[in-house]
């Protein structure tokens, strides 16, 4: 009797495992970094996979996946059940999404602003956001009364770093008296930090507030105080509608509903994506009028010259901290340097945390 | 850094409005734990509170209403740890953990509606002092209504637990639930109301924030600001002046810190972003020094489950 319970358990789990192998219909799986609620970064992410989803293909998703040992666990779950092709969307789940790709050979992999392609079934993806950053900066030299801008950075990596440059060299050009002042928060979300971080640089005298983290705090702030901000990775100007300047826009949805119908029809090939300005992966939002026509012509000049590489946010002559050149006159730093920036360019005060 | 003595008031100011919801959250978790109760769901009360008041300002366009429903929707999650740790008698600890799990879930359900909604100016007071006045104008005026209630909570706390019998009465029933119970005091009943105050003033904190502090709804927007809560609450040796002590501490550690990186001093900021726990501890670690004055805040009967035998 027991024997005969168990082998029909058994046999059970088998035609359970059959029939859930048989119904495989393709599936996509998004991992990200904060909820889908922040109205900045994993907003613009769920955005792309709505798109996805109104193709008829189904999909998954799993919100606010700290970085590190918990993300792989959530990957590796999302392999598990059959996902064929998953988007990891922030830059901390690089060695974990390389780790479980290696097991998982059949299921395709991309990863989000990372550099990591360790395995043929992990491609990487990211958006010149530095192109955006140029404008910034072009507008906040413009811009600013005091000379002093104020940057809100998230930890110490290559993207962030290059963001800091090119909005600080795009300001310099414009105002060579400019300083750019940085707190570090070390999260990419938090409202409270965010949003104290701001106070703090406008107390120390900045009259324009920018930041490299997810919230609308800090615009909101800005407002309060009456001060110039900018949005970051969606249209935040609802929430600062006197003050905010533009706000830099991720649109990831071309890119998620094309590489997830390759995926579905067998033409999914590893590659390392950077789209800009050009290809439509940064967009800027409607420019305030607040900063007079003429700067808006400018700066409307400025983005059409970006995007049609007539200008690059990084031309030479480019020097560190201490004054050794980076890149000599006339040239423009190639994408590897870009990739692994780890330095400040003149003009930038402080230190980069190690 | 500007040095100048109105630099140093607006500097007073924000650091003061930062330490708000610790100092709403952790006073009413202290009562809570000074009656024997240990309801480890601040951070879920909180954010429920957040929520609610946001939710009942958009809804209702009514500041007033925004504020009293979110003391009462901290009362009515609260109801449900009473419930099950008085009632049903299940272990704190691991019933307060669900409530704060339960919570950020709860809220983040409700507030998907709203997402998105810019909040709406709250009233602050003394505003023209504030500008007339160096110095002490931006420490003293231009402030929300809460944060002056916050400041005089815990002095009026402090007063409630030493010189009211009622305050007596919750001493005892942490102290020892069985000797009060002889006495004929309720315990039950007791620990219920501490319960429920506790969980009004942890949604009042919560309102602070989504409609004071960063006017919006955000998911997660209490931060973990209820696990410090907590922490102050023990580390401050259930003494709610001390109380009062760790949140400014904290709070002016966390915006100073944010103020030297921007002046650019050249000390790590990894070290710079954990100094605000580091000194909160070592602070209250030593003012409260005294292990007889310890002996005799500790509530004795911290998180034991009492039922009375019949």
């Amino acid at each position: 009797m027991y024997k005969l319970f168990l082998r029909s358990l058994i046999s059970v789990f088998f035609l359970l495992g059959f029939s859930l192998n048989a119904n495989a219909e393709f599936k996509v799986g998004f991992v990200y970094v904060g909820p889908t609620g922040d109205h900045g970064w994993t907003y613009q992410h769920h955005e792309g996979r709505n798109a996805v989803e109104a193709l008829g293909i189904k999909t998954t998703y799993v919100e606010s996946v700290p970085e590190g040992a918990d993300a792989e666990r959530v990957i590796r779950q999302l392999a598990q059940s059959g996902h064929d092709l998953i988007f990891t969307t922030s830059f901390g789940y690089m060695d974990p999404t390389n780790k479980v790709a290696k097991d998982f050979p059949n299921v395709k992999f991309e990863h989000a602003t990372g550099y990591k392609r360790e395995h043929s079934n992990v491609s990487t993806y990211s958006a010149r956001f530095y192109e955006g950053r140029t404008l910034l900066g072009h507008m906040a030299g413009k811009m600013t009364k005091t000379n002093t801008i104020g940057y809100i950075a998230s930890f110490p990596i290559p993207e962030v770093i290059r963001g800091i440059n090119a909005m600080t060299l795009a300001a310099q050009k414009v105002n060579p008296d400019i300083k750019t002042k940085i707190v570090w928060v070390f999260t990419w979300y938090d409202p409270g930090k965010e949003s104290e971080a701001a106070q703090a640089l406008i107390d120390q005298g900045a009259d324009i507030i920018m930041q490299h983290t997810d919230s609308t705090a800090p615009v909101q702030v800005a407002e309060k105080a009456g001060v110039w901000s900018f949005g970051q990775a969606s249209d935040m100007q609802r929430f600062a509608p006197k003050s905010i300047l533009t706000s830099i826009i991720d649109d990831w949805a071309p890119y998620y509903v094309e590489r997830s119908i390759a995926a579905r029809d067998g033409t999914w090939k590893q590659q390392d994506t950077w789209h800009g300005l050009k290809e439509g992966m940064v967009a800027m939002a409607p420019y305030n009028s607040a900063m007079g026509s003429d700067l808006v012509k400018e700066v409307e000049q400025l983005q059409k010259d970006l995007a049609s590489g007539k200008v690059h946010s990084f031309t030479g002559p480019i020097y560190d901290q201490k004054g050794n050149i980076l890149v000599a006159e006339g040239a423009v730093a190639d994408d590897g340097m870009l990739a692994g920036m780890n330095v400040y360019v003149k003009g930038v005060e402080g230190d980069i945390p190690q | 850094m500007s040095f100048d003595l109105n630099f140093i008031g607006i500097l007073i100011g924000a650091i003061m409005a930062s330490s708000v919801p610790l100092i709403l959250a952790a006073s009413g978790e202290l009562i809570t734990e000074r009656s024997g109760v240990l309801n480890l769901g601040v951070e879920g009360m909180m954010i429920i509170g957040a929520i609610s008041g946001f939710a009942l300002m958009v809804v209702t366009d009514n500041l007033f209403f925004a504020v009293v429903g979110s003391m009462l929707s901290g009362l009515i999650i609260s109801l449900i740890f009473g419930l099950l740790t008085q009632s049903l008698l299940t272990n704190h600890v691991a019933t307060g953990l669900a409530l704060t799990i339960f919570g950020i879930g709860m809220s983040a359900m409700i507030g998907k509606n709203f997402v998105g909604i810019p909040g709406k100016e709250f009233p602050l007071l003394f505003v023209n002092l504030k500008e007339s006045i160096p110095f002490l104008g931006p420490v003293l005026f231009g402030h929300s209504i809460i944060l002056y209630f916050a400041f005089g909570l815990p002095f009026l706390t402090n007063y409630f637990l030493k010189k009211t019998k009622t305050g007596l009465i919750i001493r005892a029933v942490g102290d020892s639930p069985t000797s009060a119970s002889n006495q004929g005091i309720n315990v039950t009943l007791v620990r219920y109301s501490c319960i429920l105050y506790g969980g009004a003033m942890c949604g009042l904190a919560g309102a602070y924030l989504s409609l004071i502090y960063t006017p919006q709804w955000i998911e997660n927007m209490t931060g973990g600001r209820g696990w410090i809560a907590l922490a102050l609450v023990v580390f401050a040796t259930w003494s709610p002046i001390k109380v009062l002590i760790g949140a400014l501490i904290f709070g002016g550690i966390t915006i100073l810190q944010l103020h030297m990186q921007a002046v650019g001093l050249r000390i790590p900021v990894q070290l710079l972003s954990a100094l605000p726990y580091i000194m909160t501890i070592i602070v209250l670690v030593v003012i409260s020094r005294d292990s007889r004055k310890i002996k005799l805040n500790t509530p004795t009967s911290l998180g034991q489950i009492f039922y009375k035998e019949k």
